[in-house]
């Protein structure tokens, strides 16, 4: 498996897995307003991974295409950090989550597109332009919540302190990050975390929420293990194609 | 489908799409074909906002000749999850074809990623009569997607006192407002 082919699949399956995840809140939302932006927001991110996987296809050299790395590939195979298959829990969790990773990939992408892989270059100048309208949409959520009734406060502020431990890895430089980004493909993670940290400092401050205190991780997604989730997000996801292989639209 | 590429440097970001007869008198049959292809391209209408046709809203990139003889032409999507995307190449496969431009291919521009500046004077027009309110020009800084609430002006009474009920709308490329004014909820094409 060579290294770019790794590193795009964790670029891939995080926006994957998250937007499957959005997607189950389809008929499910608190209002039809915010059906519509989760809904929208999901389509994104499937966007993005379609482009992603196709390249990762193309780069494996093996003739898979984009459907057949997203509905045939097993759990361990899987390289999105797991913070993205968390459940949905409430809306206020949704939010908390879809915060912590629209400014991840906002900062990521911002960089990526000064990567010497023209490719993702083309990709990220793409996708980091809906990103900026994601992060407008889950932050001004977070504000209101936060920032809301005692209650909504509380649910948020537990949900952030349920999801932050999860945020290191993001940001946990492996070899493999510090291959891309000694070749000039990705950007330096350490820099990402710290523009991504002020990010989140601000709109927590203005979403009167504290920010949880550092925890060492053990989690290691992007190396292909996951929690017990992904498989019954996959289980769902992949289906149709395992029943039927092959089928089309 | 989905090879991303760079644009090449002899053709301008925003073509001005030829009108419907735009030939020369005399001219070659290379020019011939291009005027046909345009021509076919400019009466494909977006599939969400049919009033709008895709050259209207600059999706075209590029219609050149390969070396090959067969034409390329570039197009971008929108949205990269829009599910527009794939309606829009059918239709513009079918376009070329009908209006007999010989051999073509089409080729996906992801690079640069198309912009809503790029929308025509008259695709913004176009977009003002059917209620939706055109994108403002000029790229926004990062800050000002993130935190704007400069008021959008209402497309029916012109009041600026309207509120964003919804970030997305019925496509991901339209946000849901509402005029306090006269109380009719309209679209805005949002700056992307």
């Amino acid at each position: 498996m060579s290294d770019l082919f790794r590193y795009v699949l964790r670029l891939g399956d995080l926006s994957l897995v998250l937007g499957q995840r959005l997607g189950e809140w389809v008929g499910h939302s608190p209002a039809l307003e915010e059906d519509l932006g989760l809904a929208n927001i999901a389509l994104d991110l499937i966007g993005q991974a379609r482009l992603l996987l196709t390249y990762a296809g193309e780069v494996e050299g093996r003739g898979r295409g984009e459907d057949e790395i997203a509905f045939l590939r097993e759990h361990g195979e899987y390289l999105n950090a797991i913070l993205a298959e968390q459940p949905n829990g409430d809306f206020g969790r949704t939010i908390v989550r879809q915060v912590l990773i629209d400014a991840f990939q906002l900062e990521l992408y911002q960089r990526m597109t000064a990567s010497t892989d023209e490719r993702l270059a083309a990709i990220a100048a793409k996708s980091v332009k809906e990103i900026q309208y994601h992060l407008r949409y889950s932050s001004g959520w977070l504000v209101r919540l936060g920032d809301g009734t005692e209650e909504s406060h509380a649910r948020v502020q537990a949900s952030l302190e349920a999801l932050w431990p999860y945020t290191v890895e993001l940001f946990a430089e492996d070899e493999l990050d510090r291959e891309m980004a000694d070749r000039g493909v990705a950007p330096r993670l350490p820099e990402v975390q710290a523009s991504w940290a002020s990010r989140i400092d601000a709109i927590l401050a203005e979403a009167t929420l504290a920010r949880p205190a550092h925890r060492p991780h053990s989690w290691h997604g992007k190396r292909g293990q996951h929690s017990e989730h992904l498989g019954y997000i996959l289980a769902e996801m992949q289906h149709l194609q395992r029943t039927y292989p092959g089928a089309r639209w | 489908m989905n090879s991303a590429r760079v644009e090449s440097r002899d053709f301008a970001p925003a073509p001005a799409p030829a009108p419907v007869s735009v030939r020369a008198p005399g001219g070659t049959d290379m020019d011939r074909r291009l005027s046909l292809a345009w021509t076919a391209l400019a009466a494909v209408e977006d599939p969400e906002i049919p009033a709008l046709s895709i050259v209207d809203l600059g999706l075209i990139r590029f219609v050149k000749l390969q070396p090959s003889g067969a034409l390329d032409v570039g197009l971008s999507p929108t949205y990269v999850g829009c599910p527009a995307t794939a309606v829009i190449r059918r239709s513009v496969e079918d376009a070329l074809r009908n209006a007999g431009v010989g051999a073509f291919a089409v080729t996906e521009v992801l690079s640069p990623a198309w912009s809503s500046d790029w929308i025509t004077a008259e695709g913004r027009s176009k977009l003002e009569t059917h209620g939706i309110v055109p994108p403002r020009q000029s790229l926004s800084s990062l800050r000002e997607v993130l935190r704007s609430d400069r008021p959008i002006g209402c497309p029916r009474c012109h009041s600026i006192d309207t509120e964003c009920i919804s970030e997305f709308g019925s496509t991901p490329c339209k946000a849901l407002h509402r005029c306090r004014a006269c109380l009719e909820p309209f679209e805005y094409f949002k700056c992307i």
